[in-house]
């Protein structure tokens, strides 16, 4: 574990390499999506559990950063908001498919690729359609 | 290498017994995160507001703090395991080791954060 690699073994192609598909784009974005959300997500979501703790004060203070006095949404509510409901829903898009891949289903080129396709059509859908009914109800 | 015996040498280095485990976490708490992840993201929602006090009475109901209990003991568990991937991928030898121990500080202490923050509304209730 802690000796050092062999620089003679061989590595595997990296993103420079690869000629670019939707099936590859939907891998790097399964993690680029979820470590956002592990790292910038955790961090949003511990701090407003936190301070909703903390009381009325602390909460004004955190949603101050994101919605103006008169509840008006902020451009930086709107980028980590739609960022993480886009995050989320490619995820779960993402993750669904892989438990089809799981099962053995799914490797053929075409079906790969159209699945590959939906994920991210589902998640834009899904983050309109949340948004719309999130913006509606204020 | 050079001492010990054939088993010594290798013991702890593969994957015998216990290499699915990872794995089969990841689908598990995937599994779960679906399910609890749908249901905070409809909470939110269908709130009528976001003010503290629609929130903090929200989450002060055992119905919502139960789940979000969960909520953070799957998605923290499932979060940890992919940034660990990702540090697997990246990092060799002594960096991959520290890396790996400050991602268990970040993961374990942000978790006993949120849920002492859920128990706190839980048992007390909305501060007026």
């Amino acid at each position: 574990m802690a000796t050092k690699p062999n620089a003679n073994r061989p590595i595997s192609p990296h993103l420079t390499i690869w000629k670019w598909g939707p099936h590859m784009l939907v891998s790097i974005l399964h993690r680029l999506t979820g470590d956002g959300m592990a790292t910038v997500g955790t961090v949003l979501f511990v701090w407003w559990l936190a301070a909703l703790a903390g009381g009325p004060a602390s909460y004004e203070a955190f949603m101050a950063w994101f919605v103006d006095g008169s509840g008006v949404i902020k451009p930086l509510g709107y980028l980590f908001g739609i960022g993480l409901t886009l995050a989320f829903f490619q995820h779960m898009a993402s993750g669904i498919r892989h438990f089809v891949l799981d099962t053995g289903a799914g490797y053929e080129l075409k079906t790969n690729k159209l699945w590959a396709q939906s994920t991210m059509l589902v998640s834009i859908a899904l983050t309109a359609a949340y948004w719309a009914i999130l913006l509606k109800g204020h | 290498m050079g001492s010990g015996t054939d088993l010594g040498r290798v013991r702890g280095l593969g994957s015998s017994k216990e290499g699915a485990h990872h794995w089969w976490h990841q689908r598990l708490t995937a599994a779960g995160n679906l399910i609890l992840m749908l249901w905070f993201f409809a909470s939110l929602a269908l709130l009528p507001a976001h003010d503290y006090p629609t929130m903090a009475g929200w989450l002060a109901s055992p119905l919502a703090a139960v789940p979000m209990i969960l909520l953070v003991a799957s998605v923290f568990y499932h979060f940890r395991m992919g940034l660990q991937v990702l540090i697997e991928d990246y990092l060799d030898g002594a960096g991959r080791i520290t890396a790996i121990l400050l991602l268990s500080f970040f993961t374990i202490g942000s978790a006993a954060i949120a849920i002492f923050s859920i128990l706190k509304i839980a048992f007390t209730g909305a501060l007026v």
